[in-house]
């Protein structure tokens, strides 16, 4: 078993590095070290923060013995069984195209397809949430069809509004609020991965999963009030 | 109950804390104060534990009445001067507020962030644990929102007014290259560029706010591309995109990037790094773990010793006989004229 890489960042922090790569075996590695580090924190430790590939742990460096630590870290490691699905398998609804998805008939034009088959192939994928970052609630999202991938645009837009169903290169992503883009809308929906005041506050986390429900436009008002009376609207479902 | 209201202020003033804990995971950055010695100064003199939330100032003063009672405050930083209905006071000195006193905030003039504390803090709700604004995830400040005129501060009726003190302390550490923890990612760096980073002169340019400071200077060559799978950030980190031209990352920061990191500011220099201006040189030094976390020691005990720090003042006492004890030995500057004030 490969060991990792101890990446130090400043006396603060450290970033535990199991690959270079957007592979699930990785991430799932990532998943199953920050769990064994939350359920029992050693000395110190402040924060984790999982991304794709690595972990970094926040500590503070006057009561953290950074020996001892990496010396955890390394015993930890060693046999770590890759976390695979370990959240919830999240249904969101999603309007495709026109207004809310103004990419929509492009990005199929571009890979040939007819805009209800490019829909079907990006619906049918189960998707699973490697990271949350960049901004609160961004889901970083793993698992599209490669058939449909599709480089960014050559000129990012400042704004993309908030719920955009988006894919850039191999990746998807949920928009929780406004934000500049250079990924491909694909949808909305309106369910707010995030609101600031909402019990809790993010619906989703590194290590779910989503999968996405085409609805009519019909229904977006409706579930837009819902999601703004702070009710999920997307739904737990089970695999 | 007694309020601080606020007559203006600059638009980067805003309540920071020591930051907010355990939501990176969300994409969440942590904010808190940039010059948490200066917070932690300003609390002590009103008595408050280091971290408790203060307004902090980002290169404007303002000015705030006090209503329905009077009340402790504090300012430091910066070398930002007070006054009260026009009269200067004292630096790094507690401030009693009565009921209809207007508190004039002067511009900071040696760094750029200052910090009016007041005595058991302000009665705002924390949002996620803290109650530091940070504009992109519109959480914690006043309503989620920087401070501005009209804005009205409510503060603890029953906090504790302890004796008003002084506190005439020299700046913990305050010269030499700001120190720095090679890595994460100096291997995506060819080895002209380390030695570039560690030998010349940056200088901060004025793309400098509490997400992170631009510096100008020589390019930073990547021998191995720079893009890297995006990963964790940390504050103090110092990323270089494909520019080459190095990006301090500071509290607002995003939670995760995809460009690499040469080296990191240790913590114990970070909030002198943060005062420095637009335009101002600075140097990196490598430094090791050990020493590094020696100076994070030091910090640390620093900051505990505050409180005991602080010298009862008396109210007869004048400018000359502070000056004759050396009670506010380093602040060359007591007698310098009040800048304007900055929005009338």
């Amino acid at each position: 078993m490969q060991t990792p890489r101890f990446l130090p960042c400043g006396d603060t922090a450290l970033t535990v590095e199991f690959g270079s790569a957007i592979d699930p075996g990785l991430n799932g590695k990532v998943l199953a070290l920050d769990s064994l580090l939350r359920a029992n924190p050693p000395a110190g430790l402040i924060e984790t923060v999982p991304t794709y590939r690595s972990l970094t742990l926040q500590f503070d460096p006057t009561i953290t013995d950074y020996d001892a630590l990496i010396h955890l870290l390394e015993e930890a490691s060693t046999g770590l069984q890759p976390q695979a699905a370990m959240g919830t398998r999240w249904r969101v609804p999603v309007v495709y195209g026109g207004e809310y998805g103004v990419d929509l008939d492009d990005v199929a034009e571009r890979h040939g397809l007819t805009p209800s088959r490019l829909i079907e192939l990006h619906s049918a994928a189960v998707y699973r949430i490697y990271m949350i970052g960049f901004i609160p609630g961004f889901a970083y999202l793993g698992g599209l069809d490669p058939r449909i991938a599709t480089s960014r645009r050559t000129q990012p837009r400042l704004k993309v509004p908030s719920g955009s169903i988006m894919i850039g290169g191999e990746q998807a992503g949920i928009v929780p609020m406004e934000m500049p883009s250079g990924w491909h809308l694909l949808g909305r929906t309106p369910v707010l991965s995030y609101a600031p005041g909402r019990d809790p506050a993010f619906l989703f986390a590194a290590g779910d999963e989503v999968v996405f429900d085409p609805i009519d436009a019909s229904r977006w008002n409706d579930l837009e009030r819902a999601a703004l009376a702070g009710e999920p609207v997307a739904e737990p479902v089970h695999a | 109950m007694t309020d601080l209201v606020v007559k203006n202020c600059g638009p980067m003033t805003s309540l920071q804390d020591w930051g907010r804990i355990g939501y990176q995971r969300f994409g969440v950055s942590p904010s808190g104060a940039m010059d948490r010695r200066c917070l932690a100064m300003a609390n002590a003199l009103v008595g408050n534990a280091p971290e408790v939330a203060a307004i902090e100032f980002m290169n404007l003063g303002g000015s705030f009445t006090c209503e329905g009672g009077s009340l402790h405050v504090a300012l430091v930083g910066a070398g930002c001067m007070a006054s009260l209905d026009g009269k200067p006071l004292e630096p790094d000195t507690t401030i009693v507020l009565n009921e209809g006193d207007t508190l004039q905030v002067g511009h900071p003039r040696s760094g750029t962030f200052a910090y009016l504390a007041v005595a058991g803090g302000f009665m705002v709700e924390p949002q996620l644990g803290s109650l530091s604004f940070h504009p992109r995830s519109r959480l914690g400040g006043l309503n989620g929102a920087a401070l501005k005129a009209g804005d009205r501060l409510s503060c603890r009726p029953d906090a504790q007014q302890g004796a008003p003190g002084h506190l005439p302390l020299a700046p913990i550490e305050d010269s030499g290259p700001i120190r720095v923890i090679m890595g994460p990612q100096d291997d995506y760096f060819t080895q002209e560029a380390i030695r570039t980073f560690l030998s010349a002169e940056f200088t901060i340019s004025p793309q400098a706010d509490r997400m992170g400071f631009q510096l100008n200077g020589p390019q930073l060559e990547h021998g191995n591309g720079f893009n890297i799978v995006s990963d964790g950030i940390v504050d103090g980190h110092i990323q270089v995109p494909g520019s080459g031209l190095p990006i301090v990352l500071m509290r607002d920061r995003q939670t995760a990037g995809g460009y690499p990191k040469i080296a990191t500011i240790i913590s114990a220099d970070l909030g002198r790094f943060a005062q420095m201006r637009p335009g101002s040189p600075v140097r990196f030094r490598a430094v090791s773990r050990d020493e590094a976390v020696a100076a994070a020691r030091r910090l640390k005990e620093w900051l505990g010793a505050l409180p005991s720090a602080l010298v009862p003042l008396r109210f007869e006492l004048t400018t000359d006989h502070l000056l004759s004890t050396n009670l506010i030995g380093g602040m060359v500057d007591a007698h310098a004229p009040q800048t304007s004030d900055p929005s009338e």
